[in-house]
């Protein structure tokens, strides 16, 4: 008898204890209203759906025809192959769909995409691929250079180049040219933690397969919403960048990529 | 057994492994971001409401161009040109084309459409990531037609805020004291006016000299020095009704009234006893109570954000030095040792820095420097500027500067400035008359 109430009474307060704490919205704070001008916020999900204005169409297939022109003056057609494995899967499904559709239209959705990356499909027209490494600097064409020689000294030797890092020239051709791609949001709290670990898989040219945050749950946290604003600007560094400028060699080493972006230098300098 | 053999082997397996190659990037470029702030949508019906109520032609670009105009202003943002725009509004309004928005280097686009809708107006905007071709922020605000300017403010601190990691500060307003006429005789009204100089108000009509006007942290009172026959008052003037009120006369030479973080009390200095002290006054009660106690002149204190500590300047050292203790006037501690003399001490609303006015060799400077005396920053220099007050968000300074000629070339001028925290980004405020003093208010939208 008494082992059974005993048994009910700790149920009991298992249960008690797991209801208080799964109500959280009890220890939120009400939100404050502004006293003047009234703020309400829109579903971005519903919005984002929005189909193109009849008005708007017109004007895009304008824009589209000017540029299926240029396109077709300047571009040869190989590149739309090139160009498919290029893009950035987008996170949004929604834009993902709105793709397919655009696609499903004529070329020149197809062309439009093409006009946007000319100039960098140009460039590797012009040069190899293995050789943009050594268009960086001089001190990156010596690099190479030796890289390659070792290859043909011995099977040890040339585990041993793989296995490692990137050279001090190659890791500074890459840093310079994130330096210049990464504006750093200038209201961070130079107090905290202001470390953005970003996992890149990078495809043979540089550009970008995926990219990762590596301390993602950080940004849902209470208190780090300036992560978040930190993290997107890392992103958007990488991005801008692309293709990035990594080694003509020793894909294998470097096809996966962390990224550690720390502000708090820049920030407390 | 099997098992430990098969264990065994697994060790003795030469796996080819490549450990992840990290590279740490410390550095980036404090270039301003690319905008792409586009003209806000509005249909043709909206439109002529509007034109009919305000006088303005086309209310979504005037919005835009407060937006455009405060992100330039702030030197972290720079607005890309119009006419390299390859989409019209209307189609920006809804699913923006990030091509063609990448093509032009734009990072970050700023879109939305005007509406007026039972007599208000609304106004939708978002904010796009142009190089993750994502929604960054989407909100709509509705209001009287008459509050159009705010609205641009407030989109702007909404973008400022998402882009940047802190509060804006451009739904704010200055109060500062406007001057005309000659030096001799000189002409001083109390004025307020949005952020950016517009909707600029006279409070009072210039019989009296005025000086050291602060805002309350509601931003509905405004707490100001006096002087009715020659005689120093505090006066508390409430901003929306107009009613002013004498909090009271006070013997002898009496500074800088400020209020305090909970807006309860008011801090100052004044002269008693043949030496001036830091003393506070309770606004319900009326309590007058002395916080220091030193035979040398202490003036221009100012609490820390969260009330506990207060910073102010003193001459016990010697020279005009500043200085940080309790709010009951204990543990007084000198924080300034540079060369010079170190005067108007105001504390950060962030909590963080000491802003502080300097005279060194016959020139003036604007600084910063850590609560604890440390980092001294000196921000701007010329031939007479002082009394520096923080934006909300303690990223930028305002202060008034002298300079001996006007834009004519004759006479002397005062006009209101504003620095960066960096020490980049010094711009002149634009007022109608001359301007000294200035305070700037906390987000009115809070």
């Amino acid at each position: 008898m008494d082992r059974n109430i005993f048994i009910s009474f700790g149920l009991h307060t298992l249960l008690v204890i797991i209801t208080a704490m799964s109500l959280p919205f009890l220890s939120k704070k009400p939100i404050d209203l502004p006293p003047i001008v009234s703020v309400e916020l829109i579903q971005i999900t519903d919005k984002t759906n929005i189909p193109f204005a009849p008005k708007a169409k017109k004007t895009i297939e304008k824009i589209k025809e000017k540029e299926k022109k240029l396109v077709s003056e300047q571009a040869p057609p190989k590149i739309v192959k090139k160009e498919k494995q290029d893009a950035i899967p987008l996170p949004d499904e929604n834009i993902k769909d709105i793709k397919e559709i655009k696609e499903e239209k004529q070329n020149p959705e197809k062309i439009d995409t093409e006009i946007k990356q000319v100039s960098e499909f140009e460039k590797k027209d012009l040069f190899d691929t293995n050789s943009i490494a050594a268009l960086i600097d001089k001190s990156k064409v010596e690099s190479a250079e030796t890289d390659k020689k070792q290859d043909k000294i011995t099977q040890d030797q040339n585990k041993s180049i793989d296995s490692g890092g990137l050279s001090l020239s190659e890791e500074d051709a890459l840093k310079a040219q994130i330096f210049g791609c990464w504006s750093i949001p200038l209201g961070l709290p130079y107090n905290e933690n202001l470390l953005v670990r970003i996992k890149l898989q990078l495809k043979p040219d540089g550009s970008i397969m995926k990219s990762e945050i590596i301390d993602h749950a950080r940004m849902n946290k209470p208190g780090q919403g300036f992560y978040k604003v930190l993290a997107e600007s890392a992103l958007r560094a990488v991005k801008l960048c692309q293709p990035l400028r990594v080694p003509s060699t020793g894909y294998e080493r470097w096809k996966e990529l962390q990224l550690n972006f720390d502000a708090r230098e820049m920030l407390e300098g | 057994m099997l098992f430990r053999y098969l264990f065994i082997l697994l060790i003795l397996i030469p796996l080819k492994a490549f450990a992840l190659i990290e590279v740490d990037i410390t550095r980036g470029n404090l270039s301003p971001l690319p905008v792409a702030v586009s003209p806000l949508s509005i249909d043709e019906e909206s439109k002529k409401n509007f034109n009919k109520i305000l006088k303005k032609k086309d209310l979504g670009s005037e919005i835009s161009a407060i937006v455009e105009n405060n992100l330039r202003q702030s030197g972290l943002f720079n607005p890309l040109n119009k006419n390299a725009f390859l989409q019209e509004p209307d189609i920006a309004n809804l699913k923006p084309r990030f091509e063609d928005w990448n093509l032009i280097k734009a990072q970050a686009l700023i879109t939305g459409k005007v509406t007026f809708i039972d007599e208000k107006l609304r106004v939708e905007f978002r904010l796009w990531d142009v190089l993750a071709g994502k929604e960054m922020m989407a909100l709509a605000f509705t209001t009287v037609p008459s509050n159009w300017r705010r609205v641009g403010h407030i989109i702007t601190d909404k973008v400022y805020e998402r882009l940047t990691g802190e509060s804006g500060y451009f739904d704010t307003r200055i109060i500062y004291v406007a001057e005309e006429g000659p030096k001799t005789n000189r002409i001083k009204k109390l004025a307020i006016m949005d952020q950016d100089g517009f909707n600029n108000k006279y409070l009072t009509l210039g019989n009296e000299l005025v000086l050291t006007p602060r805002f309350s942290p509601t931003n509905q009172m405004v707490t100001y020095l006096s002087y009715f026959r020659n005689l120093p008052r505090v006066y508390l003037l409430d901003i929306e009704t107009g009613l002013q009120e004498v909090v009271g006369d006070f013997p002898g030479m009496t500074f800088a009234p400020r209020f305090s973080p909970d807006g309860k009390k008011i801090i100052m200095s004044f002269a008693k006893d043949g030496k001036s002290d830091i003393y506070t006054m309770d606004l319900e009660n009326r309590i007058v109570e002395r916080i220091s106690n030193h035979p040398s002149i202490d003036t221009s204190p100012s609490y820390s954000p969260d009330g506990k500590y207060i910073t102010f300047n003193s001459d016990r050292s010697g020279h005009q030095q500043i200085y940080v203790m309790n709010n009951n006037g204990k543990n007084v501690k000198r924080i300034s040792f540079g060369n010079g003399l170190y005067g108007t001490p105001v504390w950060s609303p962030r909590g963080d820095l000491i802003a502080f006015t300097k005279l060194h060799k016959g020139k003036f400077y604007i600084g910063v420097m850590r609560t604890d005396g440390t980092g001294e920053r000196l921000l701007t220099e010329n031939f007479y500027q002082e009394a520096p007050s923080w934006s909300p968000n303690g990223r930028v300074l305002i202060f008034y500067r002298e300079t001996k000629t006007n834009s004519k070339g004759e006479g002397f001028s005062a006009k209101l400035w504003s620095i960066d925290l960096t020490g980049y980004n010094e711009k002149m405020v634009e007022t109608a008359t001359d301007a000294s003093d200035p305070s700037w208010s906390s987000l009115l939208n809070n």
